[in-house]
């Protein structure tokens, strides 16, 4: 037997073992379950993107290793 | 301000109108894939939270019902993720009835069991795909994927599978 044929009989198996949902319908409204996960779980803090703290660190990074450049960085902000 | 523009500004209003929407189309596409009504009904309340909370992220021009089918999927992948081995196929789901008497009982139970034990992320394409006959350009859509990564998916799922059931294949057969 080749391998798609094989390949074609475990499919054939699965189908005949696990059936499609029939009926998906949703049976009620969600919406009050929807107001009290909004109540109970408020929006989670923005994240900051990688870059903003890449910066940071390159930023820290040149102050400490050369401190001589905190004036020159004062002078341009 | 049209509907999109004020959920996207944050209108709680505008958002319940969505809800209200959209809700039966994205319980019955969960449900597909995770096989259990409570789970199906936490999950979309789960995907419309993270809908309100991406909601600067969303484009008033795009195409809600799209977007929002592609966070219900993966919702429902982050809960096959998660999920214990032992809440694949609850008896209770309105499934058809199996067509063949031969796989009632043991053998169906070793064929799903097999199922359930596939990686997420197979067996999501794998339910969408072999037992829902979904579309593969659908899948892709939902999945954020391309079509041809969907396709290696399943090609990968039945090969897991057969390794999985290859002594059951014989005795499937012999019967």
């Amino acid at each position: 037997m080749s391998n798609e044929q094989i390949d074609n009989e475990v499919k054939e198996l699965l189908k005949r073992a696990v059936a499609p949902v029939q009926d998906a319908e949703l049976r009620r409204d969600l919406w009050p379950q929807m107001l009290r996960k909004l109540d109970e779980r408020p929006s989670p803090p923005r994240a900051i993107p990688w870059l903003d703290w890449a910066l940071v660190a390159i930023v820290s990074a040149v102050l400490i290793f050369f401190p001589g450049s905190i004036p020159a960085l004062l002078y341009h902000l | 301000m049209e509907l999109l523009e004020r959920f996207a500004a944050g209108d709680l209003e505008a958002f319940e109108v969505l809800f209200r929407q959209h809700q039966k189309e994205v319980y019955a596409w969960i449900v597909r894939i995770v096989r259990d009504t409570g789970f199906a009904e936490d999950l979309t309340v789960e995907t419309f939270w993270r809908i309100y909370n991406h909601r600067t992220q969303f484009r008033p021009d795009g195409n809600f019902r799209a977007w929002a089918r592609r966070i219900a999927t993966n919702a429902a992948l982050d809960h096959l993720r998660h999920a214990r081995a032992e809440t694949f196929l609850p008896d209770d789901l309105p499934c058809a009835p199996s067509p063949d008497p031969v796989l009632r009982g043991e053998t169906r139970h070793q064929i799903s069991k097999a199922f359930h034990e596939l990686p997420a992320k197979y067996r999501l394409v794998a339910t969408l795909a072999l037992v829902e006959e979904e579309r593969y350009a659908n899948i892709a859509q939902a999945a954020g994927i391309s079509e041809s990564l969907v396709k290696i998916r399943v090609f990968r799922a039945v090969r897991m599978l057969r390794k999985k059931l290859n002594f059951l294949r014989a005795e499937v057969t012999t019967k």
